[in-house]
C-alpha cells in the first residue's frame, strides 16, 4: 500500500539524446533562470518600496546608501524594510532548499519541513523557552528553534534508520508525521496549562517577518551557509537516489552517507529558517514543485531555480500582507498559505506531479 | 510493501490476525471497565454492576449514565470512525501521509469551528454543525479540484495538503485576532475532547456512522483488488473509479461526523491503520483491527487525560498524540530491526 513515487520517471526531456538538443535545453533552462532572477529582483524592490508608507523607487536607492537620520522614508526603508527583506529572502531560500532535499531524499512529493516534524520540534522548543525560561524576544528563540529542529531530525532519522533497509522513504514519512503528532500534543498541553504562553506563541507560530532586525540574521548565517553548501554538494546524489535504492547502490552510491549528509543539510536549512521567521509552512512544499515544472528532475537545475523562486515567494507574500490590511499587517505565514495553495493546485492539475 | 512478496508464510501466519483482534478487544474491555470505575467519583465494581442494571443510588446513576457512559460511547464511535476514515484514505491514495488530518478535511472542520468559537461565540450543537459543514466543504473542494478524468492518488493528496495549508493559514489568522479567552476555548476544541457530551450528540453521531459503515464493509474487499492496479482490477470485474469515489466520500463522511462531535482528536486517523497493520502483519488492510486500535487509543488516552494530571482535565487529543505517536515510532524502529520489513 505505502508505495512512493513510481520507480521509472521519464522526465519530459529524457528521450532527447543528440548533443544539439542537449545544448538547446541548457540554453532554455539558463534563459528561464534569468527570468527567475528578474522576478526576485522585482520582489526585492517591491519589498523595499511598498508598505504602510510607500516610497518611490529612486528614493529607495538613496535611502539604502545614504540614509538621513530622522527622515521617515529613510527609516522605513533602511531600518525596517531592509532587514525584513533580508530575513524574508534568506528564509525563503533556506525553506526552498530544505523542501527540495526532503522531497528528494524521501522520494515523496508530499515532503515538506512541516511534514517531517522538523518545524514541530522547533515549535516545541520555542514554547518551552517561552513557558519555562520566560524568553520573549524573537531573537531569543533562535537557539531553541535550532535545537528543536536538530532533535526532530535526530529522532526521525534515528527511528526510520533503525534496522534493515535503513531510512527508506516510507519509514521516514511515517516517522516524521508521528513525531509531529507527539510534538503537537505536547505543545497543546503547555498552551492549555499556561495562557500567557499561548498569547505569545500564537503570534510566533503564524510565521512573521515583522520587527525582525539584522540581529536575528547574524547568529543564523554560518549555519545557513553550511546548509546551502551541503545541499549543493548532495544535489547529484539526490538524482541517483531518485532511481531507487537498488539502482543507486548499484551505481556506487553510499546510501547511508547520502542520507546522513542530507539530514544534516535539512537540519541546518530548516532550523535556520524557523529561527528567522517562525514555522513558515508551504514554501518548502510548493517551491520545488514550481521549479520542477520548468526544470524536470535534475536537482542541480532544480536548486538553481528554487534559490530564486523561494525568496521571491516569501517576499511577494510579505508585501501582499503589508498591503491588504493597511496600516495593519497580515503575517507572511498566512499569506503564503493562501497564495501558495492556488499555485500548487494549478501546478498539480496542469501537469500532474512531475517526476521526482 | 515487500511483505506481499513472501507468501509461503501465509498459512502459518493466519492465526496472528485473530489473536491480535482478541488481544485488542480484551484491552478495550479493561480500559472501558477502568474508565467506568475510576475518576473523581470512584466506585467499586459491585456498585458499577448494580448501577448498570438500574439498582444504583441517584449519585452513581448520574455519574455512570449521564457522564461516563455517553463519554465512552462517543469515544468508541468517534475513535472507530476516525481510524477507519484514515485507514481508507491511506489505502486508497497509497500514501501513509494521506489521512484526513493531513489532507485538509480536518483542517476545514477546524477553521469553521474556530470561526464559530472566536467570532460567533458558539458552542454545542451550533459548533458541531459548523465543524461538520467545514469538513464537508473542504472534502468537496479537494475532490472537485483533484478531479481530472478520475482521481489520482498523488494529485488528490497534494491538493488536499494545499487545502490543509489554506485552512491552517486562516486558522492562525483567527487565532491571532480573537481575544485570549475565546482562543483558549479554541485550543481546547482543536485538541479534541469527548467530555461533557450529551446523549443526543452520541445518538446522532452513532446513527450517522451506522449509515456509513455498511459501505465500508461492502466496498473494502474491492479496495484490496484495486491495489493490484487499475487494469488488473478492471479485468477482475471491479470498476476502479466507482470504488474509489464511494470510499473517498464515505471516508470523508466518517471523519466529518467524528470531528463534529469530538473535535479533531489528534492523529487517530493518521496513526491507527499503520499501527494495526504492523500488529497484524498479514499484508491485508486490517480494517477491523484499525477500528479497534483507534477506539483503544481514544479511550486509553481519555482515561490518562482525566486521571493522571490531578485536578486538571486534559483533553483526550493532547494525550493521543503524546502516547500514540511514540508507540508508532517504537513500532517502526523495532519491527524493522527484527527484519520484518516496513
Amino acid at each position: 500500500m505505502t508505495t512512493t513515487a513510481p520507480a521509472t520517471r521519464p522526465g519530459p526531456e529524457s528521450p532527447v539524446r543528440t548533443p544539439g538538443a542537449a545544448a538547446r535545453r541548457r540554453r532554455r533552462l539558463a534563459a528561464g533562470l534569468v527570468v527567475c532572477v528578474v522576478v526576485l529582483v522585482a520582489a526585492v524592490a517591491a519589498s523595499l518600496a511598498l508598505g504602510a508608507r510607500p516610497v518611490p523607487l529612486d528614493d529607495v536607492w538613496s535611502s539604502l546608501w545614504h540614509p538621513v537620520p530622522g527622515n521617515a522614508d529613510d527609516t522605513a526603508v533602511h531600518d525596517l524594510r531592509l532587514p525584513r527583506t533580508v530575513v524574508g529572502a534568506l528564509a525563503g531560500l533556506l525553506l526552498a532548499f530544505g523542501g527540495t532535499v526532503i522531497q528528494g531524499v524521501t522520494r515523496n512529493p508530499l515532503g515538506d519541513p512541516g511534514l517531517l516534524g522538523i518545524q514541530h520540534g522547533s515549535s516545541l522548543a520555542v514554547v518551552l523557552a517561552i513557558a519555562l525560561l520566560g524568553v520573549t524576544d524573537p531573537g531569543g528563540y533562535v537557539w531553541f528553534a535550532f535545537a528543536g529542529a536538530a532533535f526532530a531530525v535526530a529522532v526521525v532519522y534515528g527511528v526510520a534508520g533503525t534496522g534493515r533497509g535503513g531510512a527508506t522513504p516510507v519509514k521516514l514519512a511515517l516517522a516524521g508525521a508521528a513525531f509531529a503528532a507527539a510534538m503537537t500534543s505536547l505543545i497543546t498541553l503547555v498552551l492549555l496549562m499556561d495562557p500567557s504562553t499561548l498569547d505569545q506563541y500564537r503570534f510566533w507560530s503564524v510565521g512573521s517577518l515583522a520587527g525582525r532586525s539584522m540581529d536575528v540574521v547574524r547568529p543564523v548565517l554560518p549555519f545557513a551557509i553550511v546548509g546551502v553548501v551541503l545541499t549543493v554538494a548532495v544535489a547529484r546524489t539526490l538524482d541517483l537516489l531518485a532511481l531507487g535504492d537498488d539502482l543507486a547502490r548499484g551505481l556506487g552510491q553510499h546510501l547511508v552517507r547520502a542520507r546522513v549528509l542530507s539530514a544534516v543539510a535539512v537540519v541546518l536549512l530548516c532550523g535556520s529558517a524557523t529561527a528567522l521567521a517562525g514555522p513558515l509552512v508551504f514554501v518548502g512544499l510548493v517551491v520545488p514543485h514550481l521549479a520542477r515544472r520548468f526544470t524536470g528532475p535534475d536537482h542541480r537545475w532544480l536548486l538553481a531555480y528554487a534559490a530564486f523562486l523561494g525568496p521571491a515567494l516569501v517576499l511577494v507574500a510579505d508585501v501582499v500582507g503589508r498591503l491588504v490590511l493597511r496600516p495593519a499587517e497580515l503575517q507572511v505565514g498566512i499569506v503564503v498559505s493562501v497564495l501558495g495553495a492556488p499555485l500548487l493546485i494549478a501546478i498539480v492539475r496542469r501537469k500532474g506531479v512531475a517526476g521526482l | 510493501m515487500t511483505s506481499n512478496a513472501v507468501r509461503p508464510l501465509r498459512a502459518r501466519g493466519s492465526r496472528r490476525p485473530r489473536g491480535v483482534l482478541l488481544v485488542l478487544t480484551a484491552l478495550l474491555l479493561v480500559v472501558i471497565a477502568a474508565s467506568l470505575v475510576v475518576g473523581p467519583y470512584p466506585m467499586s465494581l459491585g456498585d458499577l454492576a448494580a448501577t448498570l442494571v438500574g439498582h444504583g443510588d441517584a449519585g452513581s446513576t448520574f455519574v455512570v449514565w449521564d457522564l461516563r457512559v455517553p463519554r465512552l460511547a462517543l469515544g468508541i464511535v468517534a475513535g472507530a470512525a476516525l481510524a477507519l476514515s484514515g485507514g481508507l484514505y491511506q489505502a486508497l491514495l497509497r500514501n501513509p501521509l494521506a489521512s484526513p488530518d493531513i489532507i485538509g478535511i480536518t483542517g476545514g472542520a477546524s477553521v469553521a469551528a474556530v470561526y464559530a468559537i472566536v467570532v460567533l461565540g458558539a458552542s454545542g450543537a451550533v459548533l458541531s454543525g459548523f465543524a461538520f459543514a467545514g469538513a464537508v466543504v473542504a472534502a468537496l473542494a479537494v475532490y472537485a479540484l483533484a478531479w481530472r478524468d478520475g482521481i489520482s492518488g498523488y494529485r488528490f493528496a497534494l491538493i488536499g495538503i494545499a487545502v490543509a495549508f489554506v485552512a491552517s493559514g486562516v486558522l492562525s489568522y483567527l487565532m491571532t485576532r480573537g481575544n485570549l479567552d475565546a482562543v483558549q476555548d479554541a485550543v481546547v476544541w482543536l485538541a479534541g475532547s469527548i467530555g461533557n457530551v450529551s446523549w443526543q450528540t452520541v445518538g446522532v453521531t452513532a446513527v450517522l456512522v451506522a449509515v456509513l459503515l455498511p459501505f465500508v464493509v461492502a466496498f473494502a474487499p474491492r479496495l484490496r483488488v484495486l491495489q493490484l492496479g487499475d487494469d488488473l482490477a478492471s479485468g477482475l470485474g471491479v470498476r476502479p473509479e466507482r470504488v474509489r469515489v464511494t470510499l473517498l466520500v464515505v471516508g470523508a463522511g466518517l471523519a466529518a461526523v467524528a470531528t463534529a462531535a469530538a473535535g479533531p482528536i489528534a492523529f487517530i486517523a493518521f496513526m491507527s491503520a499503520p499501527i494495526a497493520r504492523r500488529l497484524v502483519r498479514d499484508g491485508s488492510l486490517a480494517l477491523t483491527a484499525t477500528a479497534l486500535t483507534g477506539v483503544l487509543i481514544v479511550l486509553a488516552g481519555d482515561f490518562v487525560g482525566q486521571n493522571l494530571f490531578g485536578a486538571v482535565q486534559v483533553p483526550v487529543g493532547v494525550v493521543t498524540g503524546a502516547v500514540g505517536a511514540p508507540y508508532l515510532l517504537w513500532q517502526l524502529a523495532t519491527t524493522n530491526s527484527r527484519g520484518k520489513g516496513a
